[in-house]
């Protein structure tokens, strides 16, 4: 394995690792907005109070790394990516200050506030990392030297796929929702489980729709995944993996296991990333233009010398980080109580 | 506007205010190591009262520090995406070092620090801030080198880089110690640092004379200044001695830099070239309106008074002119600044010694207020340094006469970028930013306000369990990194918590 496939690979890992942490956090965001009750939303909040922030780095790694280890598609994606990424921003900032400042004065409105802001960026979020992965599925307007050439249309509404990356928001919004339900049913107790079991169901039965349903869109209307499919056939795999993993999220909801089931569903979220992965490589941003040029993981790709060089950092690095993360979750385990 | 004027714009609000946070972070990490050190030492109930203080101001402004430092890496791409692809084999390896061995270690630990009272043992408690002060010393570490190797590039070569049908020239690693230990890199992280220490204890003295002059939390007030003094002298003194330093190597590698941090438009015909101790430059008559002493530039910089320093006259040709107000004034304020920290803290440590600081309010005052120079001298000392390296975004070295490897600003810019959007961006992180800022001062206010609660005497035992299990004690928890914990309550209490790993109403 060379180390453009390594860094391919590893850039994976952190944008999956991402999804499935800052995915059950965007999720209790989301789900957030269904509790009125102030002691409820509490409960919610606090059960990722000490987690949302690590959860974050997840994704600031990635985007330097991406930066160091394919800097051409680093530049085009985030260039081309201008406005939906600077409304991302607008999300994470209106995230992380509404959890810092909710409980600085103690009054309902201010709260609600903030409570209102929390709910609605964490939505905002989870569409539109969704979109931009659907809109770099489709391909973007790159021209012969791989430079994004285009506008917000061609992102959001692109043409030949024009619903695509909405579709793909959509499934997005639902699966974190169900993976942010299923971490707060081993979070949280009392009355509120069996609120937050509907939600589950519900967010569940929508995604398995929109999953189904992107899924044939995308073999329909993206003919490039396709065939991709087919020249690494075990990636099918990597579907059946993740029909599997539906299925222990079911096993485990009905069993009354919620581990079980958040453990699953974090596996789907790392699977479907990597059906992402798959359904572009060698791409890294491939080009829907005739004439254009795609960003593959060679000609985006940094110098080999410096492969190497992030190579041995990840190594040092990585265990780490790991076991940074470990001791947070292992220190903050068990389930949130409010005192009333 | 054009897209690279707004992106300028833009770039510089957004790191301006995301530097309010960063280095009153890294001083206040310090503040609580040590005084969680103390209490582990000491077991002195008010060392808790006031490491618990210190800490949940920290917390917030590492909260907002984060919140604001996303937008600094996005940027890169979104804005700047030229210069991503030029710097990205080399700037993207620091900047993804910076995230993997300084972010992960901060956050990993900092809901430990700030949520872990009562709950693990003070043994921990201390070993996780120490881990979190480590990991925002180390971010300071990878993102001055990668900002380092921008001003005086090293250990990298200029080679062709082909996509499709665009070939250009992009700087790629030789060696990764040279680009780790650029000529600037060293001197400029110890000025980085020592500013953000000297911000760090300024802030504590700031709070602490403010209740001295009250009358409230004294006994808290006046062990947080004294240790806050000693700290802020030492370091004042050594901001001196970095401070020259990194003149000394501008002088060497940036020669038009200095130029404009002095504005000297016309290099001397002979003889050495005065300093200014304050002025205003004007671009149109191309002097300075000031007071300056004579040789003195010449004399810091070669260490011989005989020597001119070249002027914009001789550089410009060459090295591109830089704007010389802002830098000139940006400059020489946070010199003055320096020179007035140095004054205030061997008075103060001279009273002190004396034991008579505490009787003068006026000295108290002044140190009330102190803390706004010191935000402003990290900020003035960044502005110098950017603005002052321009019209470069990687700065070229001088190789046999001819500059190679320099990115122009302009050239660095995305290019598929539309001004309009860069102006909605704009107004959008002025007004969020804005707002955040109000209920940051507001929030701290409050706080200040409210002063350390104290802490109750009693015994600090510490759970001995293995380095994993040290939180299993606590299994139920009331807060996250949203709220400070409720009063501690009875260890039984918090025991018959145990989840039983069955899910209740399934």
């Amino acid at each position: 394995m060379d180390l453009n496939i390594l860094w391919f690979l590893l850039l994976g890992v952190l944008l999956a690792g991402y999804a499935a942490l800052d995915g059950f956090d965007f999720g209790v965001g989301m789900l957030s907005a269904l509790a009125p009750a102030e002691q409820d939303r509490r409960t919610l909040i606090q059960s990722i109070g000490p987690f949302w922030d690590g959860n974050e780095v997840w994704l600031v790694t990635f985007g330097g790394a991406m930066l160091a280890a394919f800097p051409e598609a680093y530049a085009t994606v985030f260039s081309g990516f201008y406005v939906p990424f600077m409304a991302v921003l607008l999300a994470l900032i209106l995230r992380a200050v509404s959890l810092v400042f909710r409980n600085r004065l103690e009054s309902a409105a201010w709260r609600r506030v903030w409570d209102v802001a929390f709910s609605y960026s964490s939505l905002l979020a989870s569409l539109l990392f969704g979109i931009a992965v659907g809109a770099a599925i489709v391909g973007l307007p790159l021209d012969a030297g791989g430079i994004f050439r285009g506008d917000l249309r061609d992102i959001v509404f692109p043409p030949g796929a024009p619903w695509y990356p909405l579709l793909a928001g959509a499934m997005t919004v639902a699966l974190f929702t169900m993976h942010g339900g299923l971490f707060l049913l081993s979070r949280v107790e009392g009355p509120l489980v069996a609120r937050i079991r509907r939600w589950v169901w519900s967010a569940l039965c929508v995604f398995v729709v929109l999953y189904l349903v992107t899924t044939v869109v995308t073999l329909a209307t993206i003919p490039r995944v396709l065939a991709n499919f087919q020249r690494f056939p075990w990636v099918w795999a990597v579907v059946a993996a993740s029909v599997a993993a539906l299925a222990l999220i079911l096993r485990g909801l009905l069993g009354g296991r919620p581990w079980q089931s958040f453990a699953a569903s974090s596996a789907l979220v790392v699977g479907l990333v990597g059906l992402v992965g798959f359904s572009l490589f060698p791409d890294m941003v491939v080009s829907r233009l005739p004439g254009g040029h795609s960003l593959t993981i060679y000609n985006a790709a940094s110098s080999q010398k410096t492969l190497v060089v992030m190579t041995i950092i990840a190594g040092i690095g990585f265990p780490l980080a790991a076991a940074y993360m470990a001791i947070l979750y292992r220190t903050f385990r068990g389930r949130v109580r409010t005192p009333g | 506007m054009d897209v690279v004027i707004l992106s300028r714009l833009q770039f510089a609000l957004t790191i301006m205010f995301h530097y309010l946070f960063p280095p009153l972070t890294i001083g206040l990490s310090v503040v609580v190591v040590y005084l969680l050190g103390m209490r582990l030492r000491t077991r002195l109930p008010i060392y808790e009262a006031a490491a618990r203080f210190w800490t949940r101001i920290f917390g917030i402004n590492f909260a907002l520090g984060v919140a604001t430092g996303v937008v600094m890496e996005f940027q890169f791409g979104t804005n700047w995406a030229a210069f991503s692809r030029f710097v990205g084999d080399v700037f993207g390896s620091a900047v993804a070092a910076e995230g993997i061995f300084a972010f992960f270690l901060e956050s990993g630990f900092l809901a430990v620090l700030l949520f872990g009272w009562d709950r693990i043992s003070p043994r921990f408690h201390f070993l996780s801030a120490v881990m979190v002060s480590l990991g925002s010393i180390f971010s300071a570490v990878w993102i001055v080198i990668a900002n380092s190797w921008l001003q005086t590039p090293a250990g990298s070569v200029l080679r062709e880089h082909t996509v499709g049908a665009r070939t250009f020239l992009r700087a790629e690693i030789t060696d990764f110690w040279a680009v780790v230990f650029s000529p600037s890199s060293m001197n400029r992280l110890a000025h980085v640092w020592t500013g953000a220490f000297l911000l760090g204890a300024f802030f504590v003295m700031s709070i602490s004379a403010w209740y001295l002059l009250r009358r409230r939390h004294e006994d808290f007030a006046r062990r947080s200044f004294s240790g806050a003094l000693l700290l802020a002298t030492f370091f004042s003194l050594a901001q001196l001695l970095s401070g020259h330093r990194s003149g000394v190597q501008v002088a060497r590698t940036q020669p038009a830099k200095l130029a404009a941090f002095e504005a000297i438009y016309h290099t001397e015909p002979e003889g050495g070239t005065r300093m200014f101790l304050f002025g205003i430059p004007s671009d149109e008559e191309q002097k300075v309106y000031g007071v300056s002493v004579p040789d003195m530039l010449s004399f810091f910089v070669y260490g011989r008074t005989d020597i001119p320093v070249p002027g914009l006259d001789q550089l410009g040709p060459l090295w591109g002119r830089p704007p010389v107000a802002v830098p000139f004034l940006a400059f020489h304020l946070m010199v003055a600044i320096g020179v007035f920290f140095i004054a205030v803290t061997l008075l103060g440590s001279y009273l002190h010694i004396r034991q008579r600081l505490f009787e003068k309010r006026w000295l108290l005052w002044v140190f009330v207020f102190s803390v706004l120079p010191a935000f402003a001298a990290n900020q003035l000392g960044w502005v110098a340094a950017e603005v002052g390296r321009q019209p470069w975004v990687v700065y070229p070295t001088l190789v046999d006469g001819t500059l190679v490897g320099g990115l122009r600003t302009e050239h660095g810019v995305s290019e598929a970028l539309q001004a309009s959007h860069v102006l909605g961006s704009i107004i959008m992180f002025g007004l969020i930013y804005t707002l955040l800022f109000a209920i940051w001062v507001w929030v701290l206010n409050h706080w200040i306000q409210r002063g350390p609660a104290p802490v109750g005497p009693r015994p600090i035992s510490a759970p001995r369990a293995a380095f994993l299990d040290i939180g299993a004690e606590r299994v139920a928890h009331e807060a996250g990194l949203i709220e400070e914990p409720v009063a501690a309550r009875p260890p039984a209490e918090r025991r018959s918590g145990l989840g039983t790993g069955r899910e209740e109403g399934s």
